[in-house]
């Protein structure tokens, strides 16, 4: 059978750069952890239940529930917030 | 993973149907050793108590407990995998490896890149017979796309476009309509669990220049144009933002037959109302193509007849007010609605958006209001602030006026109409610039 020369129909992905992890506390005792609620719907009640597992098992962690402005809007404000008064953070539930 | 840009430990938590999505987010953005935890699906309508279970029990992609991967992704020290990331040269190549028909075939279905339908062989002939059909450079680009907006986007140029085009058997004359489809940079196979797909109509020109049909059976497979230009719209999508993998690039949990092709010519001459592109602005002698979200809900009838305003109310009230109906409708209808008075396209949804009305209850009570609308209501944004306020067994309005379009399509051997899962964002681009 002939051989067909044919394009590829794939479009041009960006190029992937490396981008290393934060660096980790050795615990969260005495830490500031956010609890960011992404806004999905029942998240809130999610994260509520997260603040009230580390009030019960790891209550020296101070736990801060934040939200985004929108939903899959990145809110550079909240990032800020964030990075500017908490040591870690959780993001939940959903992408 | 921006805020572990800012230098903030951070663990994700994800549903496990999402596992395999996330990681792959991850590993695209550089950063596949993300700490992640997963808590079974689903987490919407699961009670304090449940979800407080999913805490206390295990990941289950990992099977330890849930919170053991939580802390220990915002403790654990950093491997030296962890500090350099992932850094990779994705480019794809122009031509695939010779083969014969059945090996290409077999190819590009096994990659992904078809809509699991035979497609026409993008030979360098028939992509350069293709590229005929506008005067732009093959290597200029066209836009960008992706499933999502947390993935990355991808580049279209207008020989990819081509490529596509000839896979889903369009003709060169149909190029210019097909790369305002992918200038849009919204695409028609978003990765959403909700099944969402574009419905997307041609006005202008250009319908008749290459053929489109506007009549009988204009929604379904009997015409050339429509059908390709259709299915081009959905390949250069799939292709054009780097797939549309259930699992992976795709999340829709039902799947939706409008991503087959859903493509059609508005019935100017036939209509007595303005072609939608000039309601939009543009001149009637300009060839557009707009693109509608949703085709997630049908309702139809027929008329209008006596009770047609119990039967709009009805269908209006009954489907998703989360997404805004596209109502499409015969010309027939169409000149029954003038003749009733409704003399502008305007008037007749703004009369759909003053009666369609449902308790506040309700309106709430909606997965996708509480995500996408409530953040803006409780922020202040009018009118989702009004209707925040209102009791809960108050009515309030289910659409704005200017959220309800109506486009006026069909052969006349029917006074049918349909309202069609259709939000218009604004997305309508000028053929004429692609010619």
């Amino acid at each position: 059978m002939s051989q067909l020369t044919v394009h590829d129909p794939r479009g041009y992905p960006p190029n992937v750069i490396g981008k290393r992890l934060a660096a980790r506390p050795q615990s969260l005792v005495g830490k500031t952890l956010y609890l960011v609620d992404c806004l999905f719907d029942n998240s809130e009640a999610f994260m509520d239940q997260l603040k009230r597992w580390f009030a019960q098992h790891l209550p020296s962690v101070d736990i801060r529930m934040i939200k985004p402005r929108e939903s899959w809007v990145d809110d550079p404000a909240m990032r800020q917030k964030i990075a500017a008064d908490g040591h870690a953070a959780v993001l939940g539930v959903g992408l | 993973m921006q805020l572990e840009n800012a230098g903030v430990p951070s663990v994700a938590v994800h549903t496990d149907v999402f596992a395999r999505l996330a990681r792959s987010v991850a590993r695209m953005n550089g950063m596949p050793r993300t700490r992640q935890a997963f808590v079974p699906q689903p987490v919407v309508d699961k009670t304090p108590q449940q979800l407080r279970g999913y805490i206390e029990g295990l990941d289950p992609t990992t099977k330890r407990p849930f919170m053991q991967e939580v802390i220990e992704g915002l403790s654990r020290p950093l491997d030296e995998e962890d500090l350099k990331g992932l850094s990779f040269d994705r480019s794809t190549p122009r031509l695939v490896e010779p083969g014969t028909e059945d090996d290409l075939q077999r190819l590009f279905l096994d990659n992904g890149w078809t809509d699991h339908l035979p497609v026409t062989l993008p030979t360098e002939q028939r992509v350069a017979a293709m590229l005929k059909g506008t005067s732009h450079q093959p290597d200029k680009v066209v836009g960008r796309m992706r499933p999502t907006a947390y993935r990355e986007f991808w580049e279209l140029t207008v020989e990819k476009v081509a490529v596509n085009a000839v896979m889903a058997g369009a003709k060169p004359k149909y190029l210019p309509v097909i790369l305002a489809h992918a200038a849009s940079g919204i695409t028609a196979r978003s990765s959403s669990t909700t099944s969402l797909a574009m419905t997307t109509v041609v006005n202008g020109p250009i319908r008749d220049e290459i053929g489109m049909s506007s009549g009988i059976g204009a929604l379904g497979p009997y015409n050339h144009a429509n059908a390709t230009i259709g299915r081009a719209y959905q390949l250069l999508s799939i292709n054009g933002q780097g797939g549309s993998v259930p699992g992976d690039t795709y999340m829709g949990t039902l799947g939706n037959a409008y991503n087959y092709s859903a493509t059609f010519a508005e019935a100017e001459e036939r209509s007595p109302w303005r072609p939608f592109h000039v309601q939009k602005g543009y001149k009637p002698t300009d060839s557009t193509v707009s693109i509608f979200f949703g085709g997630r809900y049908t309702a139809s009838g027929f008329g209008p007849r006596a009770t047609w305003k119990e039967k709009f109310i009805r269908c209006l009230t009954s489907i998703d007010h989360n997404q805004a109906p596209l109502i499409v409708m015969d010309p027939i209808v169409a000149r029954l609605f003038a003749d009733l008075g409704f003399d502008s396209k305007e008037k007749l949804t703004t009369w759909c958006a003053e009666n369609a009305m449902m308790p506040a209850r309700e309106y709430w009570d909606d997965q996708w209001v509480q995500t996408l609308t409530h953040p803006l209501a409780v922020a202040g944004v009018e009118p989702f602030a009004s209707k925040l306020k209102a009791a809960p067994d108050a009515l309030v309005a289910m659409y704005e006026p200017e959220e309800i379009n109506i486009v006026v399509v069909g052969g006349e051997t029917q006074g049918a109409w349909r309202m069609i899962g259709g939000s218009y964002r604004n997305a309508t681009v000028l053929v004429d610039a692609w010619r």
